[in-house]
């Protein structure tokens, strides 16, 4: 089974994000950025289920040409092999633009299952997911709690606000995965250094066959006009309970009408 | 007047909060059509009328529940191609932007999430980075598709026609790729939904098991609260993952939002910190969350919790 896992590097979790600016786009110099955290949950399915089934994984992503790092950290937790999608016109690049290049790349490689985490940290649009699905037709499963393969077919348990729905589906198909599906396994050191030996081929626009004019801020299909940071809330009244916190708690929550 | 199609996120025709917030919106920015979907039409006509739908176009075909996401793409993109409305508003909920997204693909339009505001001029508001950066932004290409946070906007009752429109949609076959086997529904009770209530109540690391969760639980229904859960707590097992609010779990805005046992990390702070009032109960003096708080306990959350839960209860 050919397994490839769509990550992204995004900026450090903890930091606060931004967006530049003279481009609007993005900020991703300022911290240190990191392999998206709900991809870490994407690769540990992509392992479990070629270690249960046999066969690879491969690591996609399309980012700036730092981005390898993340495709590293991938390959450190046992994913086989790499691709960077790299290219300058893409850069900007709204989740239109980024389906596209990304269902572009894998036209370049052969694959059973797509697996990518629900949503990025930075963006958090969750909309990947689906518009890959749209666009290379296959079955959409995702926010997969749980994912269960059996020759071609595959069964999901996708979250819903209710709780979930049982989904199957044929093989090749695309699949996003939430936080409770799994534990991802940290790199041993074995792995982290087995990681630099293995492949990770470059992919420019070209390459992978994608239309320049479709990409990057210039072909987005959205515009941000402007931005701003929101002042930071400041820190309000503080006290300490003497036996009384609850009662003064209540009396703040009539005075602001709450109750 | 320009047509603005709205898709209605309902429950068997229980229709939801964000669908009478999103039809408001859609009337300061044209003429609201309600996209009615799925089973149960008949309990859903009244409230869509009242909210402002001058039209509501019906598929009440159960196939188009039977299936993820692709058939309820397909039939707005019919009705986008057959009607050229000015916009698309659906809810920003996982199932709402899934169906903007295939929409925004299968129409050739961009799409924009995170929406608190959208003006007349179809420029969103958008609220990113956890609520730390408000960017304005444009759909230059296509039919406008605009994915709206709930809570964001105030409903207003505005009675209208609701004039029923009957659709349906040929699906294609990879509409019909992903199927739907079986729904498991959890028990729901009576507290309103996560991203809707007006106040929310948190239970975090603080609170130290699953069972303890019942004084948050007693706190919230004392106010009408929702109930919402750190990561911490959820990934310890002690509430389920739909209450799970931060960066890898819901947005919230509600009026008030009270933080028990949470100390406040950018985690948990991307998922709330634009609430309208913040108040925190953590024994730890030192607990980020304080920085936000428009009020704080220092304190234990035993003792507080249960204290103004019965303060409140007195009142009424």
């Amino acid at each position: 089974m050919k397994i490839v896992v769509c990550v992204k590097q995004v900026p450090d979790t903890e930091a606060e994000k931004r967006l530049l600016p003279d481009t609007l786009t993005v900020d991703r110099e300022s911290s240190n950025p990191v392999l998206n955290e709900m991809d870490e949950y994407a690769i540990e399915e992509a392992l479990k289920l070629a270690e249960a089934h046999g066969g690879e994984v491969t690591v996609l992503t399309m980012g700036p040409d730092g981005a390898d790092a993340a495709v590293r950290k991938a390959l450190s937790m046992g994913a086989d092999s790499g691709i960077l999608l790299t290219d300058p016109a893409l850069a900007g690049s709204d989740a239109v633009a980024t389906s596209y290049g990304l269902a572009q790349a894998l036209g370049t490689t052969e694959f059973d299952l797509v697996i990518l985490g629900s949503e990025a940290s930075d963006a958090r649009t969750s909309l990947v997911p689906a518009m890959l699905a749209e666009r290379l037709g296959l079955p959409q499963l995702t926010f997969a709690s749980k994912v269960e393969i059996d020759g071609t077919a595959i069964t999901v348990n996708r979250l819903t606000d209710y709780g979930h729905d049982i989904v199957s589906a044929q093989l090749p198909a695309v699949v996003s995965v939430v936080e409770k599906i799994n534990e991802p396994r940290y790199p041993s050191f074995k792995g982290i250094m087995a990681a630099k030996k293995k492949p990770i081929a470059n992919l420019d626009a070209a390459a992978a066959g994608i239309d320049a004019a479709k990409v990057g801020t210039a072909g987005a299909w959205t515009a941000v006009a402007d931005a701003a940071q929101r002042p930071p809330r400041s820190a309000g009244v503080k006290v300490s309970d003497e036996g009384d916190g609850g009662v003064k708690l209540a009396e703040f929550l009539s005075a602001q009408k709450f109750i | 007047m320009a047509e603005i199609l709205v898709l209605v996120d309902h429950a068997d025709g229980a229709v939801k909060k964000v669908t009478l917030e999103l039809l408001t919106k859609a009337r300061a920015l044209g003429e609201p059509s309600a996209v009615f979907v799925g089973a149960g039409y008949d309990k859903a006509a009244e409230k869509l009328a009242e909210y402002g739908a001058a039209k509501v176009y019906v598929a009440e075909d159960a196939e188009l529940d039977g299936y993820v996401t692709a058939p309820k793409a397909e039939l707005l993109a019919k009705l986008v191609a057959e009607h050229s409305p000015a916009a698309v508003l659906v809810p920003a909920t996982a199932e709402g932007k899934e169906v903007g997204g295939r929409l925004a693909i299968k129409t050739g339009s961009g799409i924009l999430t995170d929406a608190v505001d959208v003006s007349a001029e179809l420029v969103a508001e958008q609220s990113i980075f956890g609520g730390s950066t408000v960017a304005h932004s444009k759909v230059t290409q296509g039919t406008p598709i605009i994915a709206m946070r709930p809570n964001a906007t105030a409903p207003e009752a505005a009675p209208a026609a609701a004039e029923r429109v009957d659709v349906s949609v040929e699906l294609t076959d990879a509409a019909k790729l992903a199927k739907v086997v079986e729904k498991v529904v959890l028990p729901k009770g009576d507290r309103p939904e996560l991203t809707e209530a007006s106040i929310v109540v948190s239970g975090g690391r603080g609170v130290g098991s699953g069972e303890n969760f019942a004084i948050i639980e007693k706190l919230a229904d004392a106010l009408g609260a929702a109930v919402g859960a750190s990561r911490a707590a959820v990934d310890a097992g002690w509430y389920p993952h739909q209450s799970q609010v931060g960066q890898t779990g819901k947005t919230v805005s509600p009026q008030l939002y009270i933080a028990a046992g949470i100390s406040g990390a950018i985690q948990h702070r991307a998922g709330m910190q634009t609430s309208k009032t913040i108040v925190a109960i953590n024994k730890d003096e030192e607990a980020p969350i304080f920085e936000l708080a428009d009020y704080g306990v220092i304190g234990d959350l035993f003792k507080v919790v249960p204290q103004v839960t019965d303060e409140i209860e007195k009142r009424k």
